[in-house]
């Protein structure tokens, strides 16, 4: 009887021990290569920045770790030799220009999309909804020649004005399905009340859209900050590049490569995005959710 | 009985919410005979209001029609800043693009009409052909990896419980991080001589020698494939967890109970459901996949002996390092049909969502 009890117990204890452990053996093991796999090179990154050349380039020395000192010669170099607080300074100018650009427009067209019907609603809606696919890699070649014909060729004038293209899209699209999710009520009673739609928009749409307007600002902020193709294509003198160009193209002359100024460039111009996400992370996951699902 | 208790109630309460909202114009209420009590008409002192709900309330025809006119041009002042950046900064590109490729232009000359004579040259030259190959192994193998990568991961996301946020933020970072500064590092990682996969193949003596990563076409098309994987995963993921999460639980309990085990219970219950989503971000990660640009040209410029180019890489090499605007465009064009053919099905799969909800 007693021998039954305890046979019970330990197997009471068991299954308890087992149901703790379960999810660490089938959840945590399995999902912890793919979390080194997306941190490992943004980890390899860092770590390359701060070692010192002879570190660098020691075949036999591990690779993983500093284990010869950290140093900042790679960022001194960087500040020293190269334009990289301008380059800084002209990614933030054209993003947060371009950023403010593409929401406003976004707000104003999705607004009447997601709220009135008119002639042609359906087809602009579809219209926006290409553009939206439609990759910078198919337009690159002939936004050169209008780049060109509107002289705005190596200013940063033509990244702000053809950053909007690939984002008014996205803003658009992301801001109709956000501006659906509030209730048409409230806005009618406002226009019984006597307000016309600019200022039922602004009163009283946009305060309870905060939220998607914020998400719209950062993935267009994201968007415009990585940005290469259209940097690289219509910019050329390097004082005048962006982050990401600046860093690739300037600090790989020839064949020799500066590996820990390219690490230490790519650092700094990944923080921004960082910091913006650490600090919206839901943002940023519902910006990527709503584009597939709604 | 009952329902002309609740009419009853509903027409009290539409009198009280009309009045409120015409100052207290409306007088009578009664239900429309043709429509029975659903519908209802309103006499009031100066408007007539017909409508199936009362803080619906239509104004009569001539002046709706005024009034629809007056919403449409509001409407069209709302749009046309979007309107025209639009049109004039893409649709008119766009024009541009296909007159390029009909075109011989050059950098700096306008070009003459040669009609298809760009494709003719294309499909005679080896290098377009290999680019053509490229361009379906690289979007093929990159969307297998991330179709099943991405849904063993957001599987795997749906279960974590602790440090929920922490895990999932790392996961997502590859997509937010600039693609361009991220394949830096992969090329260091790669990079011949003090490769630290090199490293560690040699240290755990998988390999002897040093493996030449990107000199080689084909490891060279398997790094591009691998950092393409790297930075689209998560988007797979974390959409892919937004469709499970919304599956709900009550199918999965009955499943249970009808003693269906998980592989079951995934075939019929999981992967049914989430494929709407799925649909959706394949068909977005077709075309961005298969336009890449960012990470063939920072790791390989589209070499070893154009071996790793694809459409966007091979169009800027042409056209703007050669200088052949004409043959540029006819390159970056092959994007188009297939633009064309996932616009086609996502509004397709949108109708579909939209006659369901």
């Amino acid at each position: 009887m007693s021998d039954a009890i305890a046979l019970s117990r330990v197997r009471t204890v068991r299954a308890r021990r087992w149901r703790a452990i379960r999810p660490l053996l089938t959840v945590y093991l399995p999902v912890l290569p793919f979390v080194a796999f997306a941190l490992f090179p943004l980890y390899f990154m860092l770590v390359t920045s701060f070692k010192s050349n002879s570190e660098l380039y020691d075949v036999g020395s591990v690779p993983f770790w500093i284990s010869d000192g950290a140093t900042i010669s790679h960022y001194q170099l960087l500040s020293a030799e190269t334009p990289f607080w301008q380059w800084f300074a002209n990614s933030l100018i054209v993003s947060v220009s371009a950023t403010v650009i593409s929401v406003v427009l976004g707000v104003l067209a999705a607004y009447p999309l997601a709220r009135m019907r008119f002639p042609g609603s359906d087809s602009f809606g579809v219209a926006v909804f290409i553009t939206y696919l439609v990759p910078p890699t198919l337009l690159f070649l002939p936004l050169t020649s209008v780049v060109n014909w509107l002289g705005l060729s190596d200013t940063l004038w033509a990244l702000i004005v053809t950053y909007p293209t690939f984002l008014v899209p996205f803003c658009t699209w992301l801001l109709m399905g956000y501006f659906r999710t509030v209730p048409k009520e409230i806005e009618e009673c406002a226009m019984l009340d006597g307000c016309n739609r600019l200022q039922s928009m602004l009163r009283i749409l946009l305060p309870a859209a905060v939220p998607g307007i914020i998400c719209a600002a950062l993935f267009a902020f994201t968007l415009s900050w990585n940005e290469f193709l259209y940097a690289l294509v219509f910019v050329s003198p390097a004082e005048l590049k962006t982050m990401t160009v600046g860093v690739f193209s300037e600090l790989i002359r020839g064949d020799i490569y500066y590996w820990g100024a390219l690490m230490a460039g790519a650092c700094i111009g990944s923080i921004p995005i960082v910091i913006a996400y650490v600090f919206f992370l839901d943002y940023y996951v519902s910006g990527l959710t709503s584009g597939a699902i709604k | 009985m009952h329902s002309q208790w609740t009419w009853q109630a509903n027409r009290v309460l539409c009198l009280t919410l009309l009045n409120k909202c015409t100052s207290g114009r409306v007088n009578s209420l009664r239900p429309n005979p043709a429509n029975g009590h659903a519908l209802m008409t309103l006499k009031t002192a100066d408007i007539d209001l017909a409508g199936p709900v009362a803080s619906e309330a239509r104004p009569a025809p001539r002046r709706r029609a005024g009034i629809l006119a007056r919403e449409s041009r509001s409407a069209y002042a709302f749009v046309t800043p979007a309107f025209c950046l639009l049109a004039f900064l893409v649709a008119y590109p766009f024009v541009l693009s296909v007159w390029f490729s009909l075109s011989d232009a050059r950098v700096g000359t306008a070009g003459n009409f040669v009609g298809l004579g760009n494709f003719e040259r294309l499909f005679s030259s080896s290098i377009f052909l290999q680019t053509l190959q490229n361009s379906f192994v690289f979007t093929a193998a990159a969307l297998t990896c991330k179709i099943v990568f991405g849904m063993a991961l957001a599987l795997l996301l749906f279960r974590v419980t602790r440090f929920k946020r922490l895990i999932r933020g790392a996961v997502l970072l590859p997509f937010i991080v600039p693609t361009a500064l991220s394949t830096l590092v992969w090329w260091w990682m790669f990079e011949p001589l003090y490769s630290v996969v090199n490293w560690t193949l040699k240290s755990v003596r998988l390999v002897d020698h040093d493996l030449p990563w990107l000199p080689d076409p084909y490891l060279a098309m398997f790094v591009v494939i691998l950092v393409n994987v790297w930075r689209g995963l998560p988007f797979f993921a974390i959409t892919l967890l937004a469709g499970l999460v919304a599956i709900p639980r009550e199918l999965y309990e009955a499943a249970e109970a009808d003693g269906a085990g998980p592989v079951r219970r995934f075939w019929h219950i999981t992967l049914p459901l989430v494929t709407p989503v799925l649909g959706v971000v394949i068909l977005f990660s077709a075309i961005f996949t298969l336009s890449d640009f960012n990470i063939v040209y920072v790791l390989t410029k589209g070499g070893p002996m154009n071996m790793t180019h694809l459409f966007a890489t091979y169009s800027f090499t042409l056209g703007l390092q050669g200088g052949e605007i004409g043959l540029g465009a006819a390159v970056s064009l092959f994007l188009f049909p297939i633009l064309l053919a996932v616009v086609f099905l996502q509004l397709r799969l949108m109708r579909k969502a939209a006659i369901y909800e």
